[in-house]
């Protein structure tokens, strides 16, 4: 309660949600065993009635110090940490992570492999958006949708696990390219997966875009106005839920996402329904660059030549990729030899749940789990 | 041993049975039709497609401890499930299952159900209360300001009926369907009074009670065992006569074309019309998200009481004027 108390202090200059005195107030605890805060969030809210008063994320529940883990492992250790943090998008963790030291080290990689990593990378964002749209309706009574989209997400896993070997945690990707080489029958499957996907879109469109209660649910709930995202950090669908077109896949372009000709979406009014529309859309320009890719697909090595023993130099560095929740970032300060002396990961889901607080003054409980379901929070990645 | 009590003791067997059966069926419907919504093949392992199931549910329910809280009122606690379930019990009582199988005939047998279904809200009450649970409260306060919203529109949309057939018997208002069902006449009466009855029941997408994903499992968050298994059967029981005062109020009862089975063809139809019913709610849990409890009154206060209202006074009018 104490810093319920402080929290309160900080925010004094900002417009109280009720005029009722604070007796009427009480407290309650949703998570860390809640079915709507999606594994050990807990969530310290003051209610006036069904409002809330004040939310008040409280972290830890799940923490692994895989920050300190990475100061202590070369690269090859710590790489099936990565995919450990978002486990709903592993491979862009893994991508972060090469990337980052592909950058310090001055690594080539092969086209070929970039290539690779681009298209599973892809495949993996819009298996995260099969997640996310499940576990929203959800959340918010749907029952059904759920199974629909699991259904479509099991075709990529499928296709996932032919050619890296699991399902949900990755470790597909190394310094210097990936492990295995894709084959003819994994551009097959994945072309029919497209068009599969792009055929489903209908039944989503029908079961929940459509759906008056779900639109009724959504719309105008949980606005982040384009200042408030920027104040907070959000980065990701939320971010360009509230219009901004801020993609680091643009922005910032890594790999060979320059040679790709894809769309940002952006949503108009920032609230619930606009971050569904944004995700519902990048699965479609997910499909468009790896149609892209798979055309343009080069021959050429998967793994380029790494030493075995890296030798990092002194200096820090930073590589940014864009996540299934946003822009994820790896910063490292290394003092040579083969460990970092320091990494630091910067992961999308933090900042987005940070706005919870102020998104959540004066909603209705209801409202609460609509809007924390259209951030698509991973617990694990906050907690890492 | 008079047989007016013999009788009396076999039929209370029997309802209290039926509304076991009842409940296995629904719970088995209930399954199997959310599995094939989501296609998927649903309870394939206990039996053949599964049939078995909630047999072996049933008897898993009955040897589960009833843990009682620390901190709830003991007495109440155990109390509520009972109080639920009991009430739901007696509208099999006066419901016509065809023409000559009903228990009792009252000549109020609609007030006698409508009154009997009210109670569930009371034991829910007391469930909430007694849990001394913050989120089983939230449950109670929106079961019961949902609960005494929507029955207003319930009870005026069943008035239009009663309007037109001058009486509260039900066996009365079937027999008055003997050209036409009332569903052609008042079918804006019926969608309202199927819309109330679903809120009434807390089904999807009005279970704001027990909404899950927000209240963990509302009201019956802390019972388990019998104590939760008497709820779930209050509600599969209150489900059924909702549906079936939808048939004999809209549908025709037990009235139907003749089938070669003698008096048994209208037990047949009447049961073809609210399981057919008790499909569409299913159907509709499956499909919807929840709406939202705020929306939910201001749908119940804006839209189907001033419509149920105008219903009324339309049908008031032409009664007196044909």
């Amino acid at each position: 309660m104490g810093n319920l108390a402080e929290n309160n202090a900080l925010h004094a200059d900002l417009e109280p949600a009720t005029d009722i005195p604070n007796d009427n107030h009480y407290f309650l605890n949703m998570g860390p065993q809640h079915p709507s805060t999606h594994g050990v969030l807990r969530v310290l809210l003051e209610m006036d009635g069904e409002y809330i008063v004040e939310a008040q994320p409280v972290l830890g529940y799940g923490h692994r110090m895989q920050e300190k883990m990475g100061e202590h492992k070369n690269w090859m250790a710590f790489m099936p940490n990565t995919g450990r943090m978002d486990y709903a998008a592993a491979l862009q963790y893994n991508h972060g992570y090469v990337g980052l030291y592909e950058r310090l080290c001055q690594i080539e990689v092969p086209t070929r492999a970039e290539y690779i990593r681009v298209i599973t990378s892809e495949l993996n964002r819009i298996v995260s958006h099969h997640l996310w749209i499940g576990a929203m309706l959800l959340d918010m009574g749907a029952f059904t949708p759920i199974l629909y989209t699991f259904d479509d997400r099991e075709q990529v896993l499928d296709i996932l696990e032919d050619v890296t070997g699991s399902r949900l945690t990755y470790c597909y990707f190394r310094v210097g390219g990936v492990c295995k080489d894709i084959d003819d029958k994994f551009v097959e499957k994945t072309r029919a997966f497209i068009k599969r996907q792009r055929e489903r879109f209908d039944i989503y469109n029908k079961l929940v875009t459509g759906n008056i209660i779900f639109i009724k649910r959504t719309e105008g709930v949980g606005i982040i106005s384009p200042d408030m995202a920027r104040r907070y950090g959000v980065t990701g669908p939320v971010l360009r839920g509230s219009g901004i077109a801020y993609d680091v896949r643009k922005n910032e372009p890594y790999s060979v996402y320059p040679n790709f000709d894809f769309e940002i979406p952006v949503g108009a009014n920032g609230d619930s329904y606009d971050r569904y529309l944004v995700r519902l859309e990048e699965i479609e320009q997910s499909l468009r660059i790896i149609e892209q890719a798979l055309d343009q697909l080069p021959d050429g090595p998967f793994l380029g030549k790494v030493p075995k023993k890296m030798k990092m130099p002194t200096g820090d560095c930073s590589f940014a990729v864009e996540a299934a929740r946003g822009e994820l970032t790896y910063y490292m300060v290394s003092g040579g030899g083969d460990v970092p002396y320091r990494l630091k990961i910067r992961v999308p889901s933090y900042s987005n749940l940070s706005i919870l607080q102020e998104l959540c003054r004066g909603m209705l409980l209801s409202d609460l789990v609509a809007a924390m379901g259209s951030m698509d929070l991973v617990i694990p990645e906050i907690d890492r | 041993m008079p047989p007016e009590l013999l009788r009396m003791i076999i039929a209370a067997v029997i309802v209290v049975a039926f509304v076991f059966l009842n409940a296995m069926i629904l719970g088995y419907m209930e399954r199997k039709v959310s599995a094939h919504i989501q296609r998927r093949p649903g309870l394939m392992e206990v039996g053949p497609h599964g049939v078995l199931q909630l047999i072996i549910d049933g008897l898993k329910l009955i040897g589960k401890q009833l843990v009682v809280p620390e901190g709830s009122n003991k007495f109440l606690f155990r109390l509520a499930p009972v109080l639920s379930f009991a009430p739901c019990v007696l509208p099999f009582v006066v419901i016509p299952f065809s023409k000559k199988l009903q228990i009792v005939s009252m000549d109020i047998s609609l007030i006698f159900i409508l009154a009997m279904t009210s109670i569930n809200v009371i034991a829910i009450l007391v469930a909430g209360w007694a849990s001394n649970n913050k989120y089983s409260l939230f449950g109670t306060f929106r079961a019961v300001a949902q609960a005494v919203s929507y029955e207003i529109p319930l009870l005026l949309s069943i008035l239009s009926i009663i309007l037109i057939t001058n009486t509260f018997s039900l066996q009365g208002i079937v027999a008055a369907q003997k050209y036409y069902w009332f569903i052609l006449i008042q079918p804006l009466a019926f969608i309202i009074y199927f819309i109330a009855g679903m809120a009434e029941t807390n089904r999807a997408p009005f279970d704001m009670p027990e909404a899950e994903s927000e209240l963990t499992a509302g009201f019956h968050t802390e019972y388990s065992g019998m104590g939760f298994s008497f709820f779930f059967l209050a509600e599969y029981a209150n489900m059924f006569t909702v549906c079936s005062i939808a048939t004999v109020l809209f549908l025709g009862g037990w009235k139907g074309i003749p089938l070669p089975l003698g008096d048994y063809s209208g037990i047949i139809w009447f049961m073809l019309k609210v399981y057919g019913l008790l499909f569409v709610m299913i159907w509709v849990r499956w499909t919807y998200p929840r709406v939202r409890f705020d929306q939910l009154m201001s749908f119940c206060w804006k839209y189907l009481i001033p419509f149920s209202l105008a219903n009324l006074l339309i049908t008031a009018v032409l009664v007196k004027l044909l």
